[in-house]
Parts: C-alpha cells; structure tokens; sequence
C-alpha cells in the first residue's frame, strides 16, 4: 500500500528511515545499542505526537487515503456479503453499497457509504458523494431488513451528500428527510458506525440509530471545518479554528452525548492494522448486536425517539 | 448555510429604510415598485405590481393565518445556551445576545397553538432574522414539543419554514436535531395527524432535510429558494451557471416536490380548504 504521510507525521517517518538505513549497515558493524536507542526514540516519538493529536489531526487522519473504507470492514468483518443494488426507481448509486452478509452468528443488513482509493475509483463512487437515489437505496435495503428481521448496521464516510444539479433535481434533500424519519420508527436494531468522515446530512441520511459508535479518528458534525472557515471567517485559511470550534472529535461527541461508543484505532490511525481494527469492531458490533435483539420492536423505537428527543442543549 | 453571504444581498424591508425618505416607503427589490407600508402590509408584503413576495416574519404569518387573538406561545422565552462555547470572528453567546435584544426574538422559530377560520392548529413559524433562520437546538427542541403537543391533543400541524439550514454554531448538536424533529414527525404521521409544510423563501440546508420536506401536503410561496445544497456551492462545485430558475418553488411543483404554490393571500384559505378535506 503507498504511503501517505501527513504534515504532522514528518518526523516519526523521517527517524523510521534513518532507522532503516542503520539496519541495513549493521550487518557489517556493531551497532545493535545505536539502533535499540532510535527504536525506542521512535517509539516515544510516535506516543507522543498519536496521544495528543489536535482537532484539525483527527480530521486528517479520518481523511487518510489508506484508512479502510465500507467495504474492507465488510470483507473483514462478515461472510456471506451479498451486495444489493439499486433503489428501484432510477439507479444504483455507487456511493452507497450495502447488502446482506453474517457477522459471525449474525445476519444483518450492512450498508455504508463507499470512497474509492484512486482517481478513477474516486470518480466511480463519487467520492463517497450520494445522490438522492443513494439514500433511497439505504432506505430500501433497510426497509427489507425490517421485513425479514435482521439488524441494520450502517457505516458513516462521507464529506457530504452530492451537492449537484441532478441531486436537487431528484430531491437530496427529500431523500435525506425521508432516511430520518423512516430510520427513526424501523422496527429492527440499528447501529450506526462513524468510520471516517461524518459530514452534515449526507453523514446523518444513513445515521439514526440506537447505538451510534465512533472509531477514535473520525469526525462528524454539521459541516465540515473548511468550509465553516468559509462561511464564518470567510476565508478558507482558519480551518483549524473551526475544526476546534465546531469540538467535531470522538471523544468531543461522547461528552455532548451524541454518540454512546468511541472504537479505539491502532496507534496512528486505523489504516496502519486494518485486522486489528476490523476484529476490535467486529467484537463490539457483536456486543451491541447481542444486547439490542433482546429488545422488543416497539420498545427498541419508543427508546430511539427519546435518544434523539434528548439532544440539544438550551435555556428555558 | 447560506445567510452570511447572502445577506448581503437580502433586501429586506428593513434595509430599505434608508434610502427613503420617511420610512413609509418600501421599494419592491424585483421591480422597484415603490409602494406604502400601509399598503403593503395589506397585501400581505407581497409586491402590488409583480407580486413578488417580501420576506416577512413569524409575527406576519400568525397575524394573518391565525384567527384574531387566539395565538397562545409556547415556549417563548426558550433560548441557547451556547453548548460548544463557539467563537469564530465573534463570540456565539454575543452574537446571540445582541441578536435578541435587536429583534425582540429569542431564537429563529416561534411555536403554539391558535384557531385558523376555527380550526385548532398547532402552528410553528421560522424567523429567517434570526440568524438566517438556522435550525439549532431550541428551533429543535421548540419544534419537538409543538409536534408533540399536536400528537397528544390531536390538532393538525402547520410549519412554516424560512432558513439557511442547520446553526454551524452548535455543531453536531444543530445536526441531531434533524433527526429529533424528523423523529417526532414520524410518530405524528403514525397517528395519521396532519402536517402541512409551508416553505418559504428561502428553505434550505437541513431544514429542506428534515422536517421542510416532511409534510403530507407541501406549499411553497411564489419565487421561493427551496433546496437542500445552496445555489453559490452547487455552482462552485460543477463549475457552470445554474440554470433560470433553479431550486425556486415552479421548479420543485414540476420535479414532484411540491403540491401547491399558492399565493400569500390565499394561504389561508389554502391551508384550511386542505385540512377540512383532510380531517
Ligand atoms: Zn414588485
């Protein structure tokens, strides 16, 4: 896999090569301590910049073009995947890929947003971008869960719904809406996952749930920082700032009780162990899946009004 | 959320002031019709010439649509508390202060119940003012109780939305209201209670995304911006002019979004012919 190294990442990178070079000569000299010394230098280095990584980092490595997407948890995670297509009525979106498949002893419905790795994938899944008929697929395989019983799991990466003319034309916003309110009254479990980047509405279209879990280095709020920057500061230069402000993180979501379940990542983020963070997700989907089947239907969206109704905070 | 780019560009009564001598005056933005208050308020703040209509507030919609004295608030002094301690060139909690105290509104929507032509609603009015109407927890949570309160007394649901989308100042918060709002909607509609939406210029964001689109039966006002990505970043991301007459009310009645556009004046007529057919 190429290697994408961020900004803030430079100096680990650089001491691991110097680290590379010096095992390469010490077949020829002794110089096992100098290189124990830059290992454990390295190790320090990366705890050091990983354990207290700022807002804007998170955004960065919940960006990083090596993190696994949608897909690669389901081939990890589940067997069995059949994928399904299509929402009926105009076409099947690329953006969204979702289907049936077992997670162990679980049978569920698995839907998420899809990126792709390359230009040319990128281009195919529109940068993880849905259309309107990409929600309307979700709904429909959701809908189909509902008929046969099986938990949905829904899986967050997107910088946004489709902001084009053929998605206003065809109704982004309908379609968003729609997601909400029949994903509110579904009479299966559904557990939502922030796996990369959770922007706005295109991120809440497939996120209602009763368990909303967030890996460590993700993001997810009502817009993403730079284009905040752009509105309220009107320049694109402070999305620092605003990543900060808009307090977007995991463990900012926990605290504003908007989501129940932080996944941690390896260190340095989930694209450097992708078995260690698919089987530390897999044991935790299985966790909620085993607590949330005990719940009666009515019960399970009665409890799901109240978890929404309870967000927001405001003086009376 | 489009408000502070375009507010620029909003003319609203207000800001016309200025240029008219003794404030009695409104000149009509599409067509420079100068009309008389007076004149205008009677027409409901809709142009005497081209009909296009003013943007106007929660205060206009409940004196026309509600029957005389029978408005009861809910709710009304419900106002945020800054949950994110949000600062951008200004301070949020500032912002909010000073825009209270300017428009006499504690936040960009206003709830209750009253009597239209003797019908019992409970009625919600966006104030696009208000920080360009933008959805944050107490439009939310306001919203939530009216839908409830429309749910446990049996009483059909009227929304008229004027806003930029969801507050960026209250981050996922203003978010999860979408859900909170869509959620509530939906147990309504279970209870096969009527909801009416009526969009007004503009609807955008993610209140297009929840509860806006969310009606059975869907009005808009003549001319207004209905959309869920605003017009400057649809534009911005495929790099090409729109075309003439994109996202307005005409546009969403042809694309099947919209049931009727009805003129201001008959919006009242409009809304209770609905709801004796409905109930
Ligand atoms: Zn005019």
């Amino acid at each position: 896999m190429a290697k994408t190294v961020l900004d803030f990442e430079k100096p680990i990178y650089e001491l691991e090569a110097k680290l590379e070079e010096m095992k390469n000569l010490s077949d020829n000299l002794d110089i096992e301590n100098e290189i124990k010394k830059i290992e454990d230098k390295v190790k320090q280095l990366k705890e050091s910049i990983y354990k207290d990584l700022t807002r804007w980092q998170r955004v960065q490595l919940a960006r990083h073009p090596d993190r696994p997407y949608t897909l690669d948890y389901i081939y990890s995670m589940t067997s069995n995947f059949v994928e399904l297509h299509g929402d009926r009525g105009y076409k099947d979106d690329k953006a969204i890929v979702g289907g049936f498949a077992s997670i162990d002893d679980y049978k569920v419905m698995i839907i998420g947003h899809q990126k792709g790795r390359d230009t040319k994938s990128n281009l195919y899944r529109n940068f993880g971008m849905p259309n309107p008929e990409g929600y309307r697929k979700a709904l429909r395989l959701m809908k189909l869960a509902e008929k046969f019983g099986k938990p949905v799991i829904t899986m967050i990466d997107t910088p946004g719904a489709y902001p084009g003319i053929e998605a206003e034309e065809r109704g982004q916003a309908e379609a968003i809406a729609r997601n909400l309110f029949e994903m509110s009254r579904l009479k299966v479990p559904i557990i939502v996952v922030i796996i990369g980047e959770g922007a706005s509405g295109g991120a809440l279209g497939i996120g209602v749930g009763d368990r909303i879990l967030m890996l460590e280095n993700c993001w997810y709020s009502v817009i993403s920082p730079e284009s905040c920057s752009s509105i309220l500061w009107r320049s694109w230069d402070y999305k620092e700032q605003a990543a900060e402000a808009l307090k977007l993180t995991a463990t900012d979501l926990i605290e504003q009780k908007i989501i129940d379940r932080i996944i941690p990542e390896p260190m340095g983020g989930a694209h450097k162990d992708y078995e260690q963070i698919s089987a530390t997700l897999k044991a935790a989907l299985k966790e909620e899946l085993a607590n949330l089947i005990k719940i009666k239907p009515e019960k399970l969206v009665e409890q799901r009004l109240e978890k929404f109704g309870k967000m927001g905070e405001f003086i009376e | 959320m489009a408000w502070f780019r375009r507010s620029k560009e909003n003319i609203s009564p207000d800001s016309q002031k200025k240029d008219l001598p003794d404030g009695l005056w409104e000149k009509c933005p599409n067509c420079s019709e100068i009309i008389h208050k007076k004149q205008l308020e009677a027409n409901l703040w809709t142009c005497i010439k081209c009909n296009n209509h003013f943007r106007i507030g929660s205060e206009e919609y409940f004196n026309f649509l509600l029957d005389k004295n029978t408005f009861k608030e809910m709710d009304k002094k419900m106002r945020s508390n800054d949950p994110l301690e949000f600062e951008d060139t200004k301070k949020y909690s500032v912002r909010i202060q000073e825009t209270i105290k300017k428009l006499n509104l504690y936040d960009a929507v206003r709830t209750g119940t009253g009597k239209l032509n003797g019908i019992e609603v409970a009625i919600g009015c966006m104030d696009f003012s208000f920080i360009g109407g933008s959805m944050g927890s107490v439009v939310g949570e306001k919203l939530s109780r009216l839908i409830d309160k429309a749910y446990k007394n049996n009483l059909p649901l009227i929304i008229i939305s004027a806003s930029g989308g969801a507050r960026m100042m209250e981050g996922a918060f203003s978010l999860m209201q979408m859900a909170k709002t869509s959620s509530r909607l939906a147990r309504l509609s279970e209870a096969k209670i009527p909801y009416i939406s009526i969009l007004t210029d503009p609807t955008t964001g993610g209140t297009t995304a929840s509860y806006a689109m969310l009606g059975d039966i869907h009005i808009a006002e003549p001319q207004a911006l209905i959309g869920f990505a605003g017009p400057r970043v649809i534009k911005q991301t495929i790099g090409k002019d729109l075309p003439k007459g994109f996202q307005k009310s005409e546009f969403l009645l042809e694309q099947g979004f919209i049931d009727i556009i009805s003129h201001r004046k008959d919006l009242k007529s409009n809304i209770y012919n609905i709801l004796t057919l409905m109930t």
